[in-house]
């Protein structure tokens, strides 16, 4: 069962834990494909969404979940807020509590933010990604999709590619993945591995050839675009040389493996776009399954004693 | 304290009954479904649409329908929702559903269950038939067939099991106090 | 009026002494030590049953924070936790506002601690004006007017060339140069100690690297000026190792650490408590007993504070935009005492490291209880054990990684100057 009732990062979580979020998940999904989507069980619940770095995608999908719940859901405008004007983040939300909201749901670009609230918070906190930490829910829609094609997640070989250094999705996508059982290799340049990765029970590859070599699952991973200026990379072109998941590099991997991506893409730079579009890209399901999963994740919390 | 209600034989007496007793109110199976409420209702759903089946020959269609996400208790219950598989293949929409539980207790299952049908579609009728009915009900729902009626006070706790093997069938009161 | 402290345990490592002896204190200075009984009559006698009587503590690196930010401390309230944690005397950091680059600063620094001090202020002068790298303060006349070392703590000197004419000019005067090492490009974006622990909570990492190569460099100009270095708070194994060869190669160098350094590992940053964020960082455990090792053999000559004060404020946010720092003078020497408990090095070396070196490296006349030096004297209870509760800390900054933490040696009274400060 749900021990806490905040989610902060896969970290946190056992794989028992992990587990019942994604059954949970499969009768949602089963909600989403009937013609009215929406179940009550939030009903009169509220939450925000606080997010001090823009992703319209992540909110969205949190904004649906909850919806389909029944909760309300409002978007807690940080551009157009006093959080410009100096606010510390603990009193915005702390404000943000005191307007009666049940859950929050932050992202911030420094890492720990959602730890930091969730020790001066009543209300659930959950984290939509914080630095390069955790990105929680991303992971666990990726593993419901993997799931949803392999029907395991232990002794599978899914191969992770791009900047793990700076990647919330890599950091959250490892810890879950590993702690169900999976052989999980990281691909990248040197330059954006972060320190003793290896620690964390993943190959490391610098090789894409040899990274994705009979893998069961390739991930590919955002390129920020400003990683070039910062030196971490001579070109953008260098880089899809190396790095790009192209379908010559795909035919490497087993004949059914299946290609993620957490969006939003950079074809031409992670990814060619015959791979996104190709039968084997599960990239539009990720994110049909993001509502089923965060609904899960909603529910759930709001299940756990208080 | 625990003490038998009903053996195998008093259940499948009590299935049989009602079995007939669905026909005959309905005047025949036409447009007649069978819902069973996660986790109890299923089973028996299945043992009832076999046993209409044997009466009236030709095949009545029979869902699953879980209710966790629609009870009012998520933030009251001790224990932590879990999920069960709904399976409604058909559509309900203009039929008449009997929608089926083991147990009726204080009517908030059957609520939920009535919330939840109708986000499938919109039922012509809806029946409920179960196998026992334990009284101390909270909201105004009855049922149209109960297999058998049981004085309960309201800590027991009316447990039954159904299983492939009849024989092993049985209710079981376990004494509140 | 005199004071006699009796019945203590007096150490005094610059005289040999270690034994049961009374201290007689005449106004500021110190009349004599005596034997149990023969000491003469005074008006006030301090009990220093169980306790140890030791050469008042010296902390050859303190951020007093005033002028400028007095709202994070001011020499008051830190001469005031100076006192309160052993130490009679403070060196404190030139990286105020404004900078403490010309002798008007150091001249308001010496009066404001005569005037409102509880303990003795030595102010170490910038070595380069505003501290940017870009051209060297006026030392003689910063000298004249009080400062007794140089630096640009805060901020490394990150032009090489200007850290070379520091070591040379600074020759002439036989001060101390010391210095924050780090390169500040490896440094840029980092929060913590770069490793295992970065990588598991995501915040960026600064390299020991960062340190370690500016070390380098700053003991190969040491080589060639045959300048005077002191390296300020040193946190990596690496740096311990440079140093050490250095040393053994007979380069003019001391350096110090603080007890953040041998108390703490990156490992407690997984808590995400911004009262963990200091730089240099929180190193590894292995950086840890490096650190023990180089202070058993004399690499580390000193322990130093680094008593970096900040107002709940600045340290009340997520970690990326928390200020650095800890409020170190008030555990200080607790933490130091647990190394002896430890066996890493007896009571006299820690004397040595806390008190008698750092004067010496300064060129002041402290860290003694002999004759008619100045009444200098920290009396400890080495067994006392207490739990460390900033909120009742005499600094103005509570920032302290140690809230809770329960320590051995307590300080019991404090002489400054023949004053004579307890708390109860
Ligand atoms: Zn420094």
């Amino acid at each position: 069962m749900i021990k806490s009732k905040h989610l902060l990062g896969i970290k946190e979580l056992s794989a028992k834990e992990i587990y019942h979020i994604l059954d949970t998940a499969s009768g949602f999904k089963d909600v989403l494909k009937r013609d009215i989507k929406k179940v009550p069980p939030l009903r009169g619940k509220s939450v925000v969404s606080l997010f001090f770095e823009p992703s319209t995608r992540t909110k969205t999908s949190f904004a649906l979940a909850a919806k389909r719940l029944s909760a309300d859901f409002v978007n807690f405008s940080v551009s157009t807020s006093s959080v410009i004007k100096g606010e510390t983040i603990q009193d915005t939300a702390l404000t943000i509590q005191s307007l009666g909201a049940d859950f929050m749901i932050v992202r911030h670009a420094s890492s720990g933010v959602p730890h930091l609230l969730s020790n001066i918070l009543e209300m659930s906190v959950i984290n939509a990604g914080d630095g390069a930490n955790e990105h929680p829910t991303q992971a666990l829609l990726d593993l419901f999709t993997i799931l949803a094609h392999k029907k395991r997640i232990e002794g599978l070989t899914v191969s992770i590619i791009g900047d793990i250094a700076h990647s919330r999705v890599a950091k959250s996508n490892i810890y879950a993945l590993t702690k169900l059982g999976a052989n999980v290799r990281v691909i990248c340049p040197p330059t954006l591995m972060p320190a003793e990765i290896e620690k964390l029970g993943v190959d490391v590859f610098h090789s894409t050839d040899k990274g994705v070599k009979n893998c069961d699952v390739v991930m590919t991973l955002r390129l920020q675009l400003e990683r070039q200026s910062k030196g971490f990379l001579p070109s953008l072109e260098e880089y899809f040389n190396l790095y790009g998941l192209t379908s010559e590099r795909l035919k490497l991997a087993k004949d059914d493996a299946i290609v993620m991506h957490p969006g939003p893409m950079n074809r031409g730079v992670e990814i060619e776009s015959a791979v996104a579009d190709g039968p084997q890209s599960v990239i539009l399901e990720q994110v049909t399954n993001g509502i089923a999963v965060r609904m899960a994740v909603l529910y759930l919390l709001a299940g756990v004693k208080k | 304290m625990s003490k038998e209600i009903l053996d195998s034989n008093d259940i499948n007496r009590a299935i049989r009954r009602m079995a007939h007793e669905i026909i005959e109110k309905n005047k025949g199976t036409e447009n007649l479904c069978l819902v069973g409420i996660q986790k109890g209702g299923v089973v028996l759903a299945g043992r009832l649409a076999s046993q209409i089946e044997s009466i009236e020959a030709g095949p009545i269609e029979v869902g699953a329908l879980d209710i966790t996400f629609y009870r009012d208790d998520l933030n009251t219950k001790e224990e932590q929702p879990v999920v069960k598989r709904t399976d409604v293949p058909f559509t309900i929409t203009g039929k008449t559903v009997v929608l089926v539980d083991d147990v009726l207790f204080t009517g908030r299952s059957i609520r939920a269950a009535m919330d939840a049908l109708t986000d499938f579609g919109r039922p012509a009728y809806i029946q409920l038939a179960v196998l026992i009915d334990r009284g101390h009900r909270e909201l105004p729902i009855r049922a149209d067939y109960a297999g058998k009626n049981i004085p309960t006070s309201f800590d027991d706790l009316v447990e039954v099991v159904l299983e492939e093997d009849n024989s092993k069938n049985r209710a079981v009161l376990i004494s509140g106090q | 009026m005199n004071i006699l402290i009796k019945n203590g345990r007096v150490i005094d490592p610059s005289q040999n002494i270690d034994g049961y002896k009374d201290v007689l204190i005449k106004g500021r200075k110190i009349q004599g030590l005596y034997t149990k009984g023969k000491a003469p009559d005074a008006g006030k006698i301090i009990d220093a049953s169980n306790c140890i009587v030791i050469p008042g503590l010296v902390d050859m690196h303190t951020h007093l924070r005033e002028p400028g930010f007095e709202y994070k401390e001011t020499i008051k309230t830190g001469t005031m936790a100076a006192v309160k944690g052993g130490f009679t005397t403070v060196c404190c950091m030139p990286n105020t506002k404004p900078v403490n680059d010309t002798i008007a600063v150091t001249e308001f620094i010496l009066e404001r601690s005569l005037k409102e001090g509880s303990c003795s202020v030595y102010p170490i002068g910038a070595i380069t004006i505003s501290q940017k790298s870009e051209a060297l303060t006026e030392l003689e006349a910063m000298i004249k007017a009080g400062c007794i070392a140089f630096s640009d703590d805060g901020m490394p000197v990150t032009n090489s060339v200007m850290m070379r004419r520091a070591l040379e000019y600074s020759k002439i005067f036989k001060v101390p140069i010391i210095s924050h090492c780090e390169d500040l490009n490896l440094s840029e974006g980092g929060v913590m100690n770069e490793g295992f622990v970065s990588t598991i909570v995501g915040l960026q990492g600064i390299p020991k690297a960062a340190e370690e190569t500016m070390v380098a460099r700053d003991l190969s100009l040491c080589e060639l000026t045959g300048g005077r270095l002191h390296i300020a708070h040193v946190s990596t194994e690496g740096s311990v190792k440079l140093i050490r060869n250095a040393k053994s190669r007979g380069i003019n160098v001391t350096a110090e650490t603080c007890p953040h350094y041998f108390s703490l590992t990156d490992e407690a940053v997984i808590s995400y408590d911004t009262n963990l964020k200091v730089n240099p960082p929180i190193r590894t455990a292995h950086d840890v007993e490096a650190i023990k090792e180089g202070l058993k053999d004399g690499t580390i000559d000193v322990i130093a504070t680094d008593h970096a004060p900040h107002h709940i404020d600045d340290k009340n946010k997520e970690f990326d935009a928390a200020a650095f720092g800890i409020s170190g003078l008030e555990t200080a020497f607790a933490l130091s005492l647990h190394l002896v408990e430890q066996g890493t090095m007896d009571l006299n070396q820690l004397i040595m490291k806390i008190s008698i070196t750092p004067s010496k490296i300064m060129g002041i006349n402290k860290g003694t209880l002999s004759i008619d030096a100045d009444a200098d004297i920290t009396i400890i209870n080495p067994e006392n054990k207490f739990i460390v509760d900033p909120s009742k800390f005499a600094s103005k900054g509570k920032n302290s990684p140690f809230n809770k933490w329960q320590l051995k040696g307590t300080v019991e009274k404090t002489v400054s100057m023949g004053k004579v400060f307890e708390w109860k």
